[in-house]
């Protein structure tokens, strides 16, 4: 070994050994980079998935629009691309899909807020360990079960309230949707508010509050971000859900924004076109990409709302 | 409830001229599970005083000073197990089952380790525990909340951005909003829990020096594991070891002649 003058003889010889026994985990090092590459895969598999969808929906849609123009698909006030007159103005299952969905969030942000302040910050550990489940198993049910519980129990009971309720009914099928969705709601903002430190509540108890005003006061606020995003998965997934609203709603298009009258929405028109037996490559059928495109770019709409929220209201403590 | 009458006086009321007894712990016993934190332990707590609890960790000094407030009462598992905290005037035992905490911790506020300023604004940081009272004028919430800041020394710093998040200041700023928030509502004990482990020695100088202000308007109870700390700024001084209480006196007793060698050996490094 020769030690130069100007490095120490030390650290050389040092630095020798380390290189010697570094030379031979090379075989890990080639591991690794497998392991990496099969990650980078995976993760690049559902990007590539993701914008193939986005790919075949424009495509398809960018033909539809050849034919229709897009101020008729915007503001055209009626829906009847499979008659011999036909118009395609999508604002008519828009209003479908609003309507049911408002009434779905207005059953399901409300108690889904108040499950998850329970749970969080009032349960003991055993009822928590014991609801919670409960509660996620209300998101497991398939909602075909879900569109005739509407359709079959709920319907028949709204209508003794209020007898002239058609049978199929954006409310309805709204509300059991606010039912299907609290556990998201739920859960979610429950995951949010338990991470706020114990050393926030502990300064808010310290100061002589109570479990009331500690929950809505300082762990709320501080789980702001959390509960958010909660609010746009259980938005998104109301805009989004499909088998209650072809079961209980009717599938009639219909510019409404009254809850008690029938309606179809994007996703049950969807359903219904694609049960039919359109042709390839006629307008009837190109109907689904668009209808479909214009849900992707409202639920994209929605989690761009989402991911702004997250980083406004990011946790500072 | 624990009649304060039937539990005997400790008798270390004894001390600096004039001290008045805000509270007194007697032969207090205190389990997490099955773990005896506290066995027995006994002292005075006087009015308008600076009384340090020093102690190696584990040794119990963090969980009597929470027993003050009630905090245990927020974890399933913690037991008190007898004997008291009797507090003056009231002549009441702070822990008595039918006493309220919520009460006791509008009267005994708390400074925690680590500063846990709330997701609000320095204002509202301050103003919070005048709100969970119920007060809603603004003027007067305006008032309370500068003269609090004021007290903690901080309102020069903070008085031209009251709107920005508490979480924006510096470790030290925050810490003394968290004394402001803890002054706010003018308890009569503030409980400080190793204020200064996580500042800086020049924010920790500050925290000092307020502390030792504070006890014109408030009685001190400060656990530290700076034993330098508990020389400078406390007036009484109690040495607790493995859940006991070893030695309580004049901080100036204490640190020049301990009556025991235990606490001789942990004053002088020996141990801990």
């Amino acid at each position: 070994m020769s030690a130069s003058a100007s490095a120490p003889p030390l650290s050389a010889s040092i630095g020798a050994g380390i290189s010697d026994r570094l030379s031979k985990k090379a075989s890990r090092h080639v591991k690794e980079r497998i392991i990496e590459a099969m990650l980078f895969a995976a993760a690049a598999f559902s990007v590539f998935v993701t914008v193939a969808i986005v790919y075949v929906l424009v495509k398809e849609s960018w033909v539809f629009f050849q034919t229709v123009p897009l101020s008729d698909f915007l503001f055209d006030t009626q829906w009847t691309p499979l008659f011999d007159d036909a118009h395609y103005g999508i604002m008519v299952l828009l209003s479908g899909t609003l309507t049911s969905s408002a009434v779905a969030l207005v059953v399901a942000i409300p108690l889904g807020t108040i499950i998850a302040l329970y749970l969080s910050e009032f349960a003991g550990f055993k009822v928590r360990e014991i609801a919670k489940p409960f509660l996620e198993l209300l998101g497991g049910v398939p909602t075909i079960v879900y569109g005739y519980f509407a359709l079959t129990f709920l319907t028949p009971i709204l209508q003794k309230i209020y007898p002239d309720l058609p049978g199929f009914n954006l409310l309805s099928a709204g509300l059991v949707m606010g039912i299907m969705i609290i556990p998201y709601v739920a859960s979610l903002s429950e995951d949010a508010m338990r991470a706020v430190p114990m050393a926030l509540r502990e300064g808010s108890y310290a100061m002589g509050a109570t479990r009331l005003q500690t929950a809505l006061w300082v762990v709320t606020p501080a789980a702001t971000s959390g509960i958010a995003s909660a609010y746009i998965l259980g938005i998104s997934r109301a805009v989004g859900e499909t088998m209650i609203l072809a079961v209980a709603a009717g599938m009639q298009p219909n510019l409404t924004f009254n809850p008690a009258e029938p309606g179809a929405t994007i996703t049950s028109y969807i359903v219904q076109v694609a049960l039919g037996d359109l042709p390839h490559g006629s307008i009837g059928y190109q109907t689904i990409f668009a209808a479909g495109l214009t849900l992707l770019l409202m639920t994209l709409a929605f989690n761009l709302l989402g991911y702004w929220l997250r980083k406004r209201y990011r946790e500072v403590y | 409830m624990v009649n304060p009458m039937q539990i005997p006086s400790t008798g270390l009321a004894a001390g600096v001229e004039g001290a008045v007894l805000k509270a007194d712990v007697r032969d207090l016993d205190f389990y997490y599970g099955a773990f005896h934190a506290l066995k027995r332990v006994s002292m005075p707590i006087h009015d308008h005083m600076v009384t340090a609890l020093i102690g190696p960790s584990g040794c119990g000094k963090s969980t009597l000073l929470r027993c003050f407030n009630r905090m245990h009462d927020l974890y399933p598992g913690n037991k008190y197990a007898g004997g008291g905290i009797v507090f003056y005037p009231d002549n009441t035992n702070l822990l008595a089952p039918d006493v309220d905490p919520i009460e006791v911790r509008m009267r005994i506020s708390m400074v925690f380790q680590k500063p846990n300023p709330f997701p609000k604004s320095i204002y509202e940081n301050v103003a919070y525990s005048l709100r969970v009272r119920g007060m809603r004028n603004k003027n007067e919430l305006d008032d309370r909340v500068e003269s609090a800041l004021k007290g903690a020394a901080l309102w020069n710093e903070v008085s031209n951005r009251l709107k920005e998040l508490g979480a924006n200041l510096s470790g030290g700023q925050q810490q003394r909003l968290c004394i402001a928030r803890a002054l706010a509502s003018d308890p009569e004990i503030i409980l400080f829990d190793e204020p200064t482990s996580a500042l800086d020695p020049i924010a920790t100088a500050s925290i000092e020096e307020l502390i030792i202000e504070l006890k014109e308007k408030v009685t001190i109870l400060i656990v530290t594991h700076n034993m330098q700390q508990a020389a400078r700024i406390s007036d009484y001084t109690a040495y607790m070891y493995l859940g006991e209480m070893v030695e309580f006196g004049v901080t100036d007793q204490i640190f020049i002649k301990p009556q025991k060698k235990a606490t001789e050996d942990y004053i002088t490094g020996r141990f801990g």
